[in-house]
């Protein structure tokens, strides 16, 4: 199995990412500078936390701009697996290669703490380890993650079984419309979330709720490259 | 509008320059000649308070700042700690008081900006942050705007740049009303063998300016530092700088791609004063002379002046001395993070801090006497007069619940949760205690067992009563602090918040509390290896409260031993360990006394440090050697307040017993020196047959209420929602 962070300037989670993907399987992900001409042969790319571009426009805008968003696009549409994870989960969006929006956060305030996900949708590669209706812990660190669209969208995303973590309703950290925490695109093989499940996979962090989704997602990945290879 | 360099020199321009007459004259005896106007500003911006410590440094020298693990103490831009493994801690507190009282957001952003800087400029990169943040009396009309605007200004740079704030302090009082404290702390790891030094070596090499551009933002700003406020405080916002934590960030990556590349061989962050103190610190240090050409400096506006170049306070900037033959290597880097990279000067022999601009020459100065033979003085002081003893009598039996329920609803005793949820916390996702508990902890990234500890501590209180026991206590809270997670406590920073140093009495109280932190560090083998001075803090001719905030680092060998303040199980055993008889004695200056009462008496608590190093070490044989499950010390509130957090956080209640002469004191007295630990109730009488100080089991954990003594039991809920209410009701009621 095969995986590449994606760097963007000023994001800053891409190192608990990195560890997060080494830890739970086993082999260093490829790191790949935006700038960089083409990505590496692989299954999975994920787009990590932080500010790209310092944010000061609408998160994830310049970014979701870049060439190399086009050559995400390529690689999505064969059916390589994405995703995006808070500021990731904003570029994707922003990108539209995922609907919706993520709007400032209801408390119009920046925060930093620990929900309750439950899971929507097993059925994924990214929740497989889940099972349906689980609730499993979280921590969440963002300013703008308010999901929003309008009315179809959001029947649309939800009859079609893409929305795949909500936020328990006591625990909805910002506002998002139906509680949602993730969902993924029609063909189901990209993701995005607000919450870190990476900064919740080991017995220091205080849980390892956010484990299993990296250890379905990285098995799955490597029995698909067995069939196919 | 361009500002001359031929404007005359008149009286009102030296002293709107900040500069006293006899300092002035000083002047004109050393270059022999009227200054420049540019030359004014340059003598300004490094004779001021700010960066001389021209009031402090004659007792700052008297700090001890050696020990066996202190690889670099104060002088540089951050002090450096041995942890082992070829590894060590980089680390150091800084304020930003001024600024962010006249821009909340931004004067606290760039406070947490600067002190990270500080700490990547060594070669380390970031790891933990903390703030001690003072504000002024919560009805107070500019508070709640304040709380609001530096918190989130705290957050929305240390979050962008990517460092989790693992602790801190949020205070209210109303002697911070015109004039709150923001004291910025971080920590960062390097290599042993990789730090970097601001000290130039070499003559002929050049000086490369790195990072964000040069602009007119905070223009005289260290001088303004260096003033006490007025009416006209609306009109210093311009000198207030506007912080970019995305070219930080870059900034960060940047610098330490670069030095992995052996080009750097010095380096120094642009802080206050900007081009002038880093170019005069990195010749002064390195004995030479510097020569800077403005016409290279990146500016992002048109026709700025010499003048405003050499004082501009723009952020994410960096200043080098380079080896010639890597800049090539060295540039590429930069470019690859599209920052800028101008060689802008070079270093010469001649020890003479030259500027030149447009062909001109607009400066020529004597470089050590601009930077480390700054003018020093010894100002005159008084010792404070200490306040007359408590009469227990004078203080009425009360009901200990309400008492206890009282101090968890109050503005300085309730939960921070409001505050610290705005900052990321777990970023890098080695954050083992986020705040909340005694000491924030993160793990050595790597290492297979390894974490360091991080405390803020400072009573203002016990300072304003007694400033040098207020001074001894700061360190012997930080250092408890520390010890309550597991730590060894290594070292400490200081950030000294003081009042006018020309009033005698405000000198009297910096003199003692720097005797009382030199006698506590010396104590208990607790170094002061770098820090910060903040004076002039005061509004009209009031000072605030003495704020000398001590800033600790431990060290945890193994932290899967590391414990936490909450309860860790039922049916524990809680012994309390180094209280005096009937386990608590002294009210005066307490909180309950201030915050129930309303009565501001007494002195403050005596800090017996012998006392103080035997409880504290036992206590950490004790974690150490896994026989406690969880520890807590006690400070402000006493016994109730730290039995009542310990069951908060755990969502576990205690039954405690009572003393045979059981006073209020029992409860709220803030005796120093004592921990709460909990153990099996085998171990518990283990502990106290081996302890060297007192030590008593006082009650046991369980079940879901908190019994003190002979009063009523509180349910833990009810302790949880008084704890948290607070905060969220008194910052709803703001607009913004």
């Amino acid at each position: 199995m095969k995986s590449a962070v994606v760097v963007f300037p000023g994001l800053n989670r891409e190192r608990d990412m990195i560890a997060a993907l080494t830890k739970i399987g086993g082999t260093p992900p490829f790191v790949v500078w935006h700038k960089d001409a083409e990505l590496p042969d692989v299954d999975l790319i994920v787009i990590p936390g932080g500010f790209s571009y310092g944010d000061y426009l609408r998160c994830g805008a310049i970014a979701a701009r870049s060439p190399m968003m086009d050559l995400i696009r390529e690689r999505a549409e064969k059916g390589v697996k994405v995703l995006g994870v808070c500021n990731g989960f904003q570029i994707l969006t922003e990108a539209g290669l995922l609907p919706g929006a993520l709007m400032r956060n209801a408390s119009l305030k920046f925060v930093c703490r620990e929900v309750n996900l439950e899971v929507a949708n097993a059925n994924t590669p990214f929740s497989r380890n889940y099972q349906q209706g689980q609730v499993f812990r979280c921590p969440v660190a963002h300013h703008d993650g308010n999901y929003f669209a309008d009315n179809d969208t959001i029947a649309a995303l939800e009859d079609n079984g893409q929305v795949v973590f909500r936020y328990t309703a006591e625990t909805n950290p910002n506002g998002s419309i139906n509680n949602i925490a993730a969902i993924t695109n029609a063909r189901g093989n990209v993701l995005g979330m607000m919450p870190h499940p990476e900064n919740l996979i080991e017995p220091a962090h205080g849980g390892e709720d956010g484990k299993g989704l990296f250890a379905g997602l990285l098995n799955e990945v490597s029995d698909s490259s067995m069939t196919t290879g | 509008m361009t500002l001359r360099n031929d404007i005359e020199i008149t009286p009102e321009l030296v002293a709107n320059h900040g500069l006293k007459p006899d300092e002035y004259q000083k002047i004109l005896d050393l270059i022999g000649r009227e200054p420049t106007f540019t030359e004014l500003g340059i003598f300004s911006a490094m004779w001021n308070e700010h960066c001389s410590y021209k009031s402090s440094k004659k007792w700052l020298k008297t700090l001890p700042t050696k020990g066996p693990r202190v690889l670099q103490g104060p002088g540089e831009n951050a002090g450096v700690v041995d942890i082992g493994d070829g590894q060590a801690v980089v680390f150091k507190m800084e304020s930003h008081n001024h600024p962010s009282f006249i821009e909340p957001y931004q004067g606290a952003a760039t406070g947490v900006g600067g002190i990270l800087r500080d700490v990547f400029t060594m070669g380390a990169r970031p790891i933990a942050a903390m703030n001690a943040l003072r504000f002024g009396e919560p009805d107070h009309e500019k508070t709640k705007h304040l709380v609001s605007g530096v918190v989130a200004g705290v957050g929305g740079y240390g979050n962008s740049f990517g460092v989790p704030t693992v602790g801190g302090e949020v205070q209210f009082d109303a002697r911070y009303n015109g004039n709150i404290l923001v004291n910025a702390f971080a920590a960062g790891l390097a290599d042993t063998d990789k730090i970097f030094l601001s000290e130039a070596k070499g003559v002929g090499l050049p000086v490369v300016y790195l990072g964000a551009k040069t602009g007119r933002d905070g223009v005289g700003g260290a001088t303004m530092a260096s003033a006490e406020f007025g009416d006209d405080i609306e009109e210093k916002r311009p000198t207030v700088q506007v912080g970019d934590p995305f070219t930080e960030k870059r900034l960060l990556e940047a610098c330490l791609e670069l030095m992995k590349t052996g080009a750097v061989i010095a380096i120094q962050d642009m802080g206050a004063a900007g081009l002038t103190c880093s170019a005069v610190e990195m010749g002064a240090k390195g004995d030479l002379g510097i020569e800077l050409n403005l016409d290279a400096v990146p500016v992002r506006e048109d026709r700025m002046t010499p003048y405003e170049m050499m004082l501009s306070e723009s952020q994410e900037r960096m200043l080098m001395v380079l080896h010639p033959e890597k800049e090539a290597e060295a540039r590429a880097v930069f470019e690859k993070w599209e920052l800028d990279f101008a060689t802008v000067g070079k270093t010469t022999d001649d020890l003479r801090f030259r500027v030149l601009f447009q062909g001109d020459e607009v400066a020529n100065l004597p470089i050590k006497e601009l930077g480390d033979e700054a003018p020093e003085y010894d100002r005159p002081w008084v010792a404070p007069t200490l306040p007359a003893p408590l009469d227990p009598a004078s203080v009425p039996d009360a009901d200990i619940a309400e008492g206890l329920l009282a101090l968890l609803d109050s503005a300085n005793h309730s939960s921070r949760r409001w505050v610290y949820e705005q900052y990321d916390t777990l970023i890098q996702g080695n954050s083992l205690q986020t705040p909340g508990g005694d000491g924030g902890v993160v793990r050595v990234e790597g290492h297979p067992t390894k974490a360091l500890a991080f405390s803020s501590d400072v009573n203002p209180r016990y300072c304003e009563a007694d400033p040098f026991e207020g001074g001894k206590q700061a360190v012997a809270e930080c250092w408890r602090n520390l010890i309550a997670t597991g730590s060894e406590p290594l070292a400490a920073t200081d950030n000294l918040n003081f009042g006018n140093p020309e009033r005698p009495e405000i000198m009297g109280q910096i003199v003692h509390a720097i005797k009382g932190i030199g006698e506590a560090c010396t104590a208990l083998d607790f170094p002061i290896v770098s820090g910060n001075v903040s004076l002039y803090n005061e509004t009209n001719g009031r000072g605030i409260l003495p704020t000398p905030t001590i800033a600790g680092v431990g060290l945890i060998e193994d932290h899967a031993k590391m414990v936490r303040s909450g309860f860790a199980r039922e049916g524990d055993a809680i012994v309390l360990i180094g209280a005096p008889e009937n386990w608590g004695s002294h009210l005066g200056q307490s909180a309950y006394l201030r915050d129930v009462l309303g009565r501001r008496e007494g002195t403050a608590p005596y800090v017996d440090l012998a006392h103080e190093k035997k409880a504290g070490l036992f206590v950490l044989s004790l974690i150490r050697d896994g026989k406690v499950r969880s520890a807590h010390d006690l400070s402000d509130g006493g016994l109730a307040l730290a039995l009542a957090e310990a069951a908060i956080k755990s969502g576990i209640g205690a039954e405690i017993a009572t003393p045979e002469h059981a006073t209020l004191a029992t409860w709220f007295g803030e005796d120093q020196g004592r921990y709460i630990v909990t153990a099996s109730a085998d171990e518990a009488d283990e502990i106290v047959a081996a302890s060297p100080v007192s030590a008593v089991v006082i009650g046991s954990t369980g079940g879901d209420t908190l019994k003190l003594g002979p009063a009523r039991s509180i349910s833990v809920a009810e302790l949880g929602s008084a704890y948290e209410g607070w905060f969220p009701a008194f910052m709803g009621a703001t607009i913004n």
